[in-house]
């Protein structure tokens, strides 16, 4: 008889295989025939749809409209001119709220066209046969500071470098990327891509990339506003939300964005402890990654608990089903009141939750969930302001990233107006980079 | 099951699908698979003239146009009549037909155009108890470069005088089979008539080239670098060949002589159409050299299901029942007025019917910023390009509009008369009405 699982984060619960096999790609690539064949179930719509629905407006039908005519390399430059992330946006964008949720055929038969693998199609022909397929304008002899590699701040300094301008990036992490590289589950985006992307990204030349340059350790805003013509921030969302939770401080419990920053930068997932009982809090796209992905490393249950009902989470339908798929069990109106253990987390206690006219209410009504690792999902927020003028947690911006800081923009998570999500982050840092562009050559 | 048995020029079939003069119907094998699978029927592979065989190419002989999924929709062929001896033909013809009675088995024929050749094979074929001939005026690439195939059915005089020669010197029925590599195709039809023929079978494969080598510069299929034209068939051609049948299924001339219709017929559906246009039996090859020979199930059950819901008994009760509506355009009554109608619940909003119409058209469809699509009658000409466009089946609706009611188009009201061009005041020949 095997062992019963043993109880704590220990490495190792599952063989080799199996855990490569649960976190390999999510939705694996097509074949040039199967993306031929995905292609011609596009209508080529007026007006369509699906642009509407995606926050950098790729021509969509023209793009899949070039695969159909066998030219994915064409298709990946009409991609790449609206969304020079559209590689990692194929892979990591909720399409099923975005474009493939516009699609037409989604609404007539259920099955919308596979825009997300096409792009994807599309976007790897492209990066796997050629070089980089922009060249830069003369150069403008300008400089531009961009803080943070994430996102917002690639797309804005690939737009400002095409334009001509210089570009020094600084990034408090060690590798470029972002919540690509960091914060997002590895079966999303498999074989070292968010690395790939950004290098390839920085191929177009006149941007130098600074490591370990943290916003306001190592470097300072008004210094940065002094040496350079303009600074665009796209810092993201450096700080953990707490959850307050009544019981003394415990062994076992642990940020999700922690957990999956380690997960993503592991030579070896089999040193990776995880819990028998795993309970994740929160309701977005983190939550989802970590529970999904404390089960692939083997945890014997994983259990998320969202507070509000289903239809209020962040994360998509689709992500939910993804994790009831993998063996997650959901669990809604209920938040969390207490952990329990001594030392060690044993338990966290749950109060019923139900959405009445005055807002979310507690019932009254409790239960507990036995646990050796909790992991808190409850969002992000900004850290050091820098001065800048905050509203509902994001930094206040105008028109197209302008803060009410002279010579300043920002972009992506850190700024209002985005849904947290990486292809608006792109959006924001590309249309700064117009702005920012627009104001250095008047 | 409606009993599909047909009777064409006398000659008795279980259904009426042949295949036609083709790979498919080389040898021997391959025609006894196929009865063994169901066909009504075959036009066995063309047979030359007695001496050394003719060659074919050794590379590629076929090209292929596709829709989505790579199904295919049109084949190009450079292959020429059959390489093998003339006697083992003949000997597998007698053999197959020996063991198959209930069958059609009919001999395509090309040999040159003098009255010796044809004198000499007629006799050979009749000993194999074949129930007919069909002479092969078609085949547009090689044998033509050679004076035979299209070559001669391009030329009116001459199809009239080899199908004499066959009347004269074979005594069962004589099919001409038609290029339709030609202006108008009631020419050599009505030329097969003059000579005597009982029957025309049409279309043979137009002379196309299906794609080009962008890198080699040259046609495909590419032999050593170049390409010639093929003869095309499969689905792409089947309006050309439905047009060309009801042309000599109602031109005075021909009116009433048998046709075996050939151009892209894949299933049932396909069959019918030829046959209500006039056509007595169909004849099949790309079908089957895409799919195989089971497809004939598929015809047979389709068809006969098809005659039990429309009370056919048998298929000589629906062969030509289209052609009385097949007539000149100026015949066609301008008093029908019909409007686009789109139905908003099965309506997907792709607007593929206002890009088409907007763009190409008459501007009438209007689209709201929510994306509703509605016609505007007063622009409508009726066209139909939305309904062709729509990805949506009957989604889109040509609706009559009722006489007495005003057209906002042309503010006239719509009449229940008929008027055509022929009597109309911007004709110039416009005939009075008695």
């Amino acid at each position: 008889m095997p062992a019963q699982p043993q109880t704590g984060p220990i490495a190792g619960r599952l063989p080799a295989d199996v855990l490569a096999r649960n976190f390999s790609d999510l939705h694996p690539p097509l074949s040039a025939h199967e993306a031929r064949v995905a292609a011609d179930r596009c209508y080529f719509c007026h007006d369509a749809p699906c642009v509407t629905a995606c926050p950098t407006e790729i021509d969509i039908p023209l793009f899949i409209r070039e695969i159909q005519a066998g030219r994915p390399e064409t298709a990946a430059r009409e991609i790449f001119e609206a969304n020079i992330l559209g590689g990692m946006c194929a892979r990591v964008c909720p399409t099923e709220v975005l474009c493939e949720g516009a699609c037409v055929r989604e609404a007539a038969e259920g099955k919308p066209v596979q825009i997300g693998l096409l792009q994807r199609h599309a976007t790897d022909s492209l990066m796997a046969r050629q070089g980089h397929p922009f060249t830069r304008a003369p150069r403008t002899g300008k400089r531009v500071a961009v803080v943070g590699a994430g996102p917002a701040g690639l797309a804005c300094a690939h737009r400002l470098a095409r334009h001509g301008h210089d570009v020094v990036i600084f990034e408090g992490a060690p590798k470029p990327g972002g919540l690509n590289e960091y914060g997002i589950a590895a079966y999303k985006t498999v074989d070292d891509f968010a690395a790939r992307e950004a290098a390839w990204i920085m191929g177009i030349g006149g941007i130098e990339l600074r490591h370990e340059q943290w916003l306001g350790r190592d470097v300072r805003l008004d210094a940065l506003r002094e040496e350079y013509d303009a600074v665009f921030l796209g810092i993201g969302l450096s700080d953990v939300n707490a959850l307050g939770l009544e019981g003394p401080p415990l062994e076992g419990v642990h940020d999700a964005v922690t957990f999956i920053s380690a997960l993503r930068q592991t030579e070896d997932l089999s040193t990776l402890p995880i819990g028998r009982d795993v309970v994740v809090i929160g309701g977005g796209m983190t939550a989802i990654d970590c529970a999904v992905q404390a089960k692939g490393l083997g945890a014997e249950t994983v259990t998320l608990v969202y507070r509000r009902a289903r239809e209020r989470m962040g994360a998509s339908l689709y992500e939910q089903e993804l994790a009831a798929r993998r063996g997650v069990r959901l669990i809604y109106e209920a938040a969390p009141v207490a952990v329990e253990g001594e030392g060690r987390l044993s338990a966290v206690v749950f109060e019923r939750m139900a959405e009445g006219p005055d807002g979310l209410a507690p019932t009254g009504e409790r239960f507990s969930l036995s646990a050796d690792q909790l992991f808190r999902a409850v969002g992000q927020r900004l850290g050091d302001a820098n001065g800048l003028e905050i509203a509902h947690g994001k930094v206040v911006t105008q028109g197209r990233g302008r803060t009410g800081m002279d010579k300043v923009w920002a972009g992506g998570d850190c700024a209002g107006g985005g849904d947290d999500l990486t292809v608006t982050a792109v959006a924001q840092g590309r249309d700064a980079a117009e702005d920012i562009h627009g104001s250095l050559m008047e | 099951m409606a009993d599909l048995t047909t009777r064409f020029l006398g000659i008795e079939s279980p259904n009426p699908f042949w295949l036609a003069s083709a790979p498919p119907t080389d040898k021997e094998y391959n025609v006894r698979r196929a009865f063994e699978a169901g066909w009504g029927g075959v036009v066995w592979k063309t047979l030359g003239a007695e001496g050394p065989p003719v060659v074919n190419v050794n590379g590629p002989r076929y090209g292929a146009i596709y829709g989505a999924d790579r199904r295919l929709l049109g084949l190009n062929n450079i292959e020429l009549i059959t390489d093998r001896d003339l006697e083992t033909n003949l000997e597998e013809m007698a053999r197959v037909k020996a063991d198959y009675p209930d069958r059609a088995l009919i001999a395509s024929i090309m040999v040159p155009c003098e009255e010796a050749a044809w004198k000499a094979i007629l006799p050979r074929v009749e000993e194999t108890n074949a129930d007919g001939i069909e002479l092969n005026f078609g085949c547009p690439h090689g044998m033509s470069e050679r004076g035979m195939g299209a070559a001669v059915g391009q030329v009116p005089e001459y199809i009239e005088m080899v199908t004499r020669w066959c009347k004269q010197y074979y005594d069962r029925p004589v099919i001409v089979k038609l290029t339709p590599n030609i202006t108008d195709v009631r020419k050599p039809a009505e030329a097969a008539k003059r000579g005597g023929a009982d029957a025309v079978s049409l279309i043979n494969t137009i002379n196309s080239i299906t794609s080009v080598d962008l890198d080699l510069m040259a046609p495909q299929p590419t032999i050593d670098g170049k390409g010639s034209h093929g003869g095309y068939c499969g689905p792409a051609v089947k309006p050309i060949a439905l047009s060309m049948v009801s042309e000599i299924a109602r031109h005075e001339a021909t009116r009433g002589l048998p046709i075996s219709g050939i151009g892209g017929v894949t299933t049932w559906r396909d069959a019918a159409e030829f046959m209500v246009l006039g056509a007595g039996t169909v004849q099949v090859c790309t079908a089957v050299m895409t799919y195989g020979f089971r497809i004939v199930e598929e015809m047979c059950a389709g068809l006969s299901d098809w005659m039990d819901e429309k009370g056919y008994r048998s298929t000589s009760d629906f062969v030509g029942q289209a052609v009385p509506n097949v007539t000149d355009w100026k015949n066609l009554n301008l008093n029908y007025v019909t409007k686009a109608r789109i139905d908003q619940d099965l309506c997907i909003k792709c607007g593929r019917c206002y890009a088409a119409c907007e763009d190409t058209s008459h501007q009438a469809i209007a689209m709201t910023p929510d994306r509703v699509f509605e016609v505007i009658d007063a622009e409508c000409v009726a066209c139909n390009l939305c309904v062709d466009v729509c990805p949506v089946e009957n989604c889109i609706d040509m609706v009559r509009m009722a006489p007495g009611s005003v057209d906002p188009r042309t503010g006239r009201v719509v009449s229940d008369d008929h008027a055509d061009w022929t009597t109309h005041p911007n004709n110039p020949m416009a005939q009075a009405a008695e």
